[in-house]
């Protein structure tokens, strides 16, 4: 767009003065009615009948301040688990929504038992694959069981991979058949159609869908403190047990919050590019 | 286009009551490429190739015509492997590749094929699309591979195109590119199917020249065409198909001004009528 000058004719004129008009105007409105709902909000809570006791017990500064070490050093476990979980996940999806595409009768099985898992391990809680892996497999006695921190990730990978299996095989499928023809036709076998032509452009087709569950799964991993690892969660129960006070709760949420930012916008991005693609841009 | 208009409607003096009664296809020079007997394929009970018969010689150029519907693109992927036969056989420089135990991959790899769409890897750069058999397939260099497929686009007008993406490529150019991915396998046979009738008018010209090009060099072709003053110009034999076998072949002059048979009389008048002879 180079800047060419050129007298607009009257018509447009009117038509650009109108706009701007329009747009001050819905400005307007929608600082109005932010500062009236956001006032509203404000009084109601803070002249409830109650609120001094909430503040007391969910906003006191010097018991977040107290708590926020315990909770920070559970939140480590969380950032750490939830990156091996991550990985474990996408690996495992990956390869069971691949061996889903094999064909021919020699694979049956394969495709039998991948398909399999899909369906129980995205039917089962999440709770009862945790309890089943980290009170269970140690009651075997077996030489070498990992501790049960190995076993809440593997049962969180698990269960993971059997949606992200799903989102990988939709993502697959979403490649047209013309793809392969053409693959085929140049002579590719089925696995190099697979992993230079097919995989690639259903990766990143699916890429969104995929980081959302990533942020879904960052909150999921907390639930191995059920089996005994201490998580935030778990490290802001203990600290409000010995306050009888909620602050730690707040410090822990607010946390999670934080970390979840980066990963949440990571997933715009990508989405973005994805529909800018789409449009061919 | 038209020095003189074909002499197609209406029945003429010359109706052969026998089918095929022009020269028979194995006029051209050199030795069989390609040998099809008795193809037979059907799409849910429905029969698109019905005993079929076609031979190409080696620098032949064989243009399919016929109407949407009439197997010519079946055919094609029939040759390619793409589709399971239902009867018949292939033979491709005299080994018969629709043989059970036959690995169609290693077929494939022998005979080059371009699509109506293009179907070029929108995911791979124009070097990318046309190195990645060359270099997975026949285990080339990327070094050596990237040489050819340059050498290839230059000669088409495309080398300062090698690092863009098909989506930035106009469709004349990504035909073009589609054809060059082909070529880069160096196939002993080419197949081509409709791969100006996805194209704005004024690109159909810079892929007919490719092929015209393509011809002058001895490749052996079969395409499947809409575009009968293309065919006339460039096959050296026309094969018009319908409901599934070919009705009437020869060389372009006799199949396209004389047609013996009523089918494709009837076909090229209805070309003739869309006005596009």
């Amino acid at each position: 767009m180079s800047t060419v000058l050129h007298d607009p004719s009257p018509a447009q004129q009117a038509r650009t003065a109108y706009r701007r008009r329009q747009t001050v105007l819905s400005v307007l409105i929608a600082a109005a009615s932010t500062a009236a709902v956001g006032t509203l909000l404000a009084v109601t809570v803070t002249g409830a009948p109650g609120w001094d006791r909430v503040q007391q017990t969910f906003l006191d500064p010097q018991l977040a301040r107290d708590a926020l070490p315990q909770v920070l050093t559970g939140l480590w476990l969380n950032v750490r688990l939830l990156v091996c979980c991550a990985i474990g996940a996408l690996l495992l999806g990956l390869l069971i929504a691949v061996l889903r595409t094999l064909r021919g009768p020699v694979f049956f099985p394969i495709r039998a038992l991948a398909a399999g898992y899909t369906y129980a391990f995205r039917g089962l809680p999440l709770i009862i694959v945790l309890y089943l892996l980290t009170f269970g497999v140690p009651g075997l006695r077996l030489q070498g069981t990992p501790s049960v921190l190995v076993l809440g990730g593997l049962a969180l990978i698990l269960t993971y991979a059997g949606y992200l299996a799903e989102v990988f095989r939709a993502g697959i499928e979403s490649v047209h058949p013309s793809q392969l023809a053409a693959a085929r036709s140049l002579g590719l076998t089925h696995r190099q159609t697979m992993r230079h032509v097919v995989l690639p452009q259903a990766l990143r087709r699916v890429a969104p869908p995929l980081l959302n569950d990533v942020v879904a799964l960052q909150k999921d991993v907390g639930l191995v403190s059920l089996a005994g690892p201490i998580d935030a969660v778990r490290a802001a129960q203990i600290a409000s047990a010995q306050t009888f006070n909620y602050t730690p709760y707040i410090v822990a949420g607010v946390l999670f919050v934080l970390l979840a930012i980066p990963l949440i916008a990571v997933t715009d991005q990508v989405t973005l590019r994805a529909a800018r693609r789409q449009s061919g841009g | 286009m038209d020095p003189k208009p074909t002499p197609t409607a209406g029945p003429g003096p010359n109706v052969g009551p026998g089918p095929n009664a022009g020269p028979g296809p194995n006029a051209g020079p050199g030795p069989e490429v390609l040998r099809c007997r008795g193809l037979r394929k059907e799409f849910g009970g429905q029969v698109v190739l019905d005993g079929l018969d076609l031979t190409v010689a080696e620098h032949q150029v064989v243009a399919l015509i016929g109407a949407s519907g009439s197997g010519k693109s079946t055919l094609l992927r029939c040759v390619n492997l793409l589709e399971e036969l239902h009867d018949g056989t292939i033979e491709l420089d005299g080994e018969e590749i629709s043989a059970p135990g036959i690995d169609p991959d290693k077929v494939r790899r022998r005979i080059g094929m371009v699509f109506q769409s293009y179907n070029l890897f929108p995911h791979l750069s124009v070097l990318d699309n046309v190195t990645l058999a060359p270099r997975r397939v026949h285990r080339r260099s990327r070094a050596e591979a990237e040489t050819r497929a340059r050498e290839l686009l230059d000669r088409v007008g495309l080398a300062a195109k090698a690092d863009a993406y098909p989506d930035r490529l106009s469709g004349g150019q990504q035909q073009r590119v589609a054809i060059v991915r082909a070529l880069a396998n160096s196939p002993r046979l080419l197949l081509l199917d409709e791969v100006t009738s996805a194209l704005d008018p004024e690109l159909v010209g810079e892929v007919l020249t490719m092929i015209r090009d393509l011809k002058a060099e001895g490749m052996t072709m079969v395409l499947a065409t809409h575009e009968m003053g293309f065919a006339r110009e460039v096959a050296d034999q026309v094969c018009f198909l319908d409901a599934g076998r070919v009705v009437e072949s020869g060389p372009p002059e006799q199949v396209l001004a004389h047609p013996t048979q009523p089918r494709t009389r009837q076909f090229l008048a209805r070309i003739i009528e869309a006005n596009r002879l």
